[in-house]
């Protein structure tokens, strides 16, 4: 390998008692795909971060074209060509996508005028290299998380970087946003840009990583090439235990009134004609590209935009649904598409969070033990790692968050639960603990609905799958027809 | 222009004619250069404040640096240098105690409104306690003088003159270098960038601290400036001038659509907002009714102005989804 254009040497982090990275070292070559792999919360990200100056290593070093610093400021990483597309995107919700793509690059280098008309170009520019299309001239909170996606990455492309890092870039991006993507990082590649791209989906490290290096516990366990692994092989050293499977159990809903029955529900100009039935027990997959209307019938039923048309039943009983309290009230549980934003009080208490939506009280006043119990329960028998329960949702990794998410649902003994991108950016050993949980709640007579990009995820778990296409269920696959071929091909026609 | 300005701009036209029909006297020269008069000081400090929201953070000290700066001046100041030597001691007073507010907001990491509220406090009593409290109505001679020079005069239909006085100039000028900093000046952005998001900002290279102390550099330049403007025109230097007014500049800016949340404003807004309580008070007078409800008044506009930004936030963009034609079933 020709000589690397940014290595961290023996970097070691510390956050106040946790040892987040310990004595890291890692190479990344020009023209190189060198994918970072690990459960959530091995320290793929604080390794980013100290590369991007984002934080300073408590030891160890950071060499940047055979420069090295103890401590890299993020101009200076910027300066040098350093760019990351954080995991959490780390835009400006108020300003443009143009303006978010230009600036940084103004910033650091030291120019002083701004102009809008260059900051569009330099914008437009990017989004054409990206290949996709992004409405730049509007403030990013506006913005939908693909787009928001979509505009980091373009940021990452508008300068000319030598080296890129992208942390779990395609959580929120549809099969041809990914391909574009993988497009790009194969024009960077012959550029001879060198690239760290972090991902827990098995195929997309797989099809694009020269190099892989796998993290547990802040250490490097081992490295090598793609082709010295295997998806289970790679699973197993990543978790540090064995592969797992689980066993799909028909529903046995003869007799027993759906858990969840949708009849004619439309909005205008969004979806219209959606007929849908989960029986108890039954976990049904909603696949279709993003823009498809997918989220919007899912937002739908649970009532956050209710349809104008069309009837919701629960358990065979009507029940109109205008907001989201009806929902809940209904026994509709939904957990939403982007976790860090819609679902959680992030700077409140873990256990707080758990409790949110359904607290016992006894004549207006809360029940301190029960809500303790509940706490302490959903804690154990989701797996959630934390320190305390009385620390900050944010303080979690991305899998842990999604499971107090999960959990917070679990607690009000929903008839039927909804998940948008359930296992979105969570790594193997917590997906499979997640799916494992919907399963063993399925078993017990739960309605889900998984609403999914992950098309092996959606076929190891669900009965049936409906796809849905421009606002309207297009076909219903279930039994032998759930492949991934035509699944794949069912969701793009 | 943001639906919020041209919303301001609609009433205050409405105001306009509605006054005008009946008292036809009322739409003329002499009510823009009253409303103008009025909205000079008001205008600087609101552009300070406005400057400090994008950024994030409430600034309630901007009438304190403005009064202790006007005031120190023209006790101690020179008696007969050129207004300018005047005006630019009581502005670089300002920007002192504007980069104490940084340093306090920075060093102590607290909010800007816990932070100015403190500061707030301690500059009014350092005022009292070693400057004085006592009203100076002598000034020194350059401000008497161009308290009295005047940019119009217009005589009125009725009775008197009415005139336009020539600092209005200096205000027009630090509105559009303000606007100019925001708009064309990396600085400038970084300001809204913070605002909008301060850990992404600092990802994104800009430096944190170093915009903080920036803004509040210019807001307290520019209060100690309305200050020594706000004597000018009035005459006199007394200490107790703004007391207890700062709602009243807080009113205007979120009037003018600048977000108490940060990261969003502009100059056009703020000035406007001035611009319509002005408007309101000088209307309240040929209607007849007494002034102690412009305040009530006041109070019910900014409740509107309130209400108008939950009503744009939460309006979103709906894409259509749907085709025309329903595609065909296929259940397999």
């Amino acid at each position: 390998m020709s000589a690397p254009i940014v290595e961290a040497v023996g970097v070691s982090k510390r956050f106040g008692g946790v040892q987040a990275l310990t004595d890291v070292s890692v190479a990344f070559g020009p023209g190189e795909v060198h994918c970072i792999v690990g459960e959530n919360g091995c320290g793929k990200s604080t390794l980013l971060k100290v590369i991007s100056g984002a934080y300073r290593p408590t030891s160890g070093q950071v060499v940047v074209d055979g420069t090295a610093y103890d401590h890299l400021t993020p101009r200076q990483a910027l300066s040098a060509g350093i760019e990351v597309i954080y995991q959490d995107f780390s835009l400006m919700p108020n300003l443009t996508a143009a303006e978010n793509i230009a600036l940084p690059g103004s910033v650091a280098g030291g120019r002083r005028l701004y102009s809008r008309t260059a900051a569009r170009t330099l914008a437009e520019r990017a989004v054409v290299r990206l290949g996709v299309e992004i409405e730049l001239d509007i403030p990013v909170g506006e913005l939908t998380v693909a787009e928001r996606q979509l505009t980091a990455i373009a940021r990452a492309l508008a300068h000319e970087a030598k080296f890129i890092a992208m942390d779990e870039p395609t959580t929120a991006l549809t099969w041809k946003e990914v391909d574009a993507l993988f497009a790009a990082v194969g024009r960077l590649k012959e550029a001879g840009v060198a690239l760290a791209f972090i991902s827990h989906k098995m195929q997309e490290i797989f099809s694009i990583a020269e190099r892989v290096t796998v993290l547990r516990n802040g250490a490097v366990v081992t490295s090598g090439r793609p082709d010295e692994f295997t998806h289970a092989s790679l699973a197993e050293t990543m978790t540090g235990r064995g592969s797992q499977s689980f066993d799909r159990v028909a529903p046995r809903n003869k007799g027993r009134a759906p858990a969840l029955k949708v009849t004619g529900l439309g909005r205008a100009p969004l979806f219209a004609d959606v007929d849908l039935e989960i029986g108890q027990g039954e976990i049904v997959g909603l696949a279709g590209l993003l823009g498809s209307g997918r989220t919007e019938i899912a937002e739908a039923i649970c009532g956050v935009k209710p349809a104008q048309t069309g009837t919701i039943e629960v358990l065979g009983r009507p029940t109109p649904i205008n907001a989201l309290a009806d929902a809940v009230a209904a026994g509709i549980g939904y957990v939403p598409e982007d976790r860090l934003t819609q679902g959680l009080f992030l700077d409140q208490p873990i256990g707080d969070n758990i409790v949110a939506t359904h607290l016992p009280a006894r004549r207006g006043f809360l029940n301190s033990r029960a809500i303790e119990r509940r706490k302490a329960r959903v804690v154990s028998d989701l797996r959630i790692k934390l320190g305390k329960l009385t620390d900050p949702v944010r303080s979690l990794s991305g899998g842990n968050a999604q499971r107090v998410l999960l959990g917070k649902w679990l607690v009000g003994e929903p008839k039927v639960l909804i998940l948008n991108g359930p296992t979105v950016g969570v790594d193997v050993g917590s997906k499979f603990d997640i799916l494992g949980v919907l399963n063993a709640q399925s078993l017990q007579g739960l309605g889900v609905l998984i609403i999914s990009d992950d098309v092996p995820e959606l076929i190891s778990m669900c009965h049936r799958v409906l796809v849905v296409r421009s606002g309207r269920i297009v076909r219903e696959l279930s039994g032998d027809q759930l492949r991934e071929d035509t699944v794949v091909a069912a969701v793009t026609a | 222009m943001a639906n919020q300005e041209l919303l301001l701009v609609g009433l205050m036209v409405l105001l306009i004619l509605g006054v005008s029909l009946k008292f036809p006297d009322f739409f003329g020269l002499q009510t823009l250069f009253n409303v103008l008069t009025a909205s000079m000081v008001g205008m600087l400090f609101a552009v300070g404040v406005m400057l400090v929201l994008v950024s994030g953070g409430i600034d309630v000290s901007f009438l304190a640096v403005g009064i202790l700066s006007a005031y120190a001046t023209v006790k101690y100041g020179p008696q007969d240098d050129s207004a300018v030597v005047v005006f630019a001691i009581s502005t670089a007073i300002g920007l002192g105690l504007g980069l104490l507010n940084a340093a306090v907001v920075i060093v102590a990491r607290t909010s800007v409104l816990i932070a100015t509220l403190a500061t707030s406090s301690i500059y009014l009593g350092a005022m009292f306690a070693f400057i004085g409290g006592e009203v100076i109505s002598t000034l020194p001679q350059p401000l008497q003088t161009l308290g009295t020079t005047h940019l119009i005069t217009v005589k009125g239909e009725v009775r008197g003159t009415t005139s336009l006085n020539v600092l209005i100039l200096v205000v027009l000028v630090v509105c559009v270098l303000v606007w100019a900093f925001l708009h064309f000046t990396i600085a400038g952005r970084s300001v809204f960038a913070v605002g909008g998001d301060a850990e992404a900002a600092s990802r994104a290279a800009i430096s944190v601290p170093r915009t903080r102390v920036l803004v509040f550099a210019i807001a307290g330049a520019v209060a100690g400036l309305a200050g020594i403007i706000s004597v000018t025109l009035s005459g006199r230097a007394d200490p107790t001038t703004f007391m207890g007014r700062e709602l009243d500049t807080l009113a205007a800016v979120v009037l003018g659509g600048v977000a108490i949340a940060g990261g969003k404003g502009t100059v056009r807004g703020a000035v406007l907002g001035v611009l319509l309580i002005s408007l309101v008070t000088a209307s309240l007078v040929p209607l007849g009714i007494p002034t102690i409800w412009q305040r009530a008044a006041v109070g019910a506009l900014l409740i509107g102005g309130i209400l108008l930004q939950t009503a744009i936030s939460r309006r979103q963009r709906i894409r259509p989804i749907l085709d025309a034609p329903a595609p065909e079933v296929t259940n397999a």
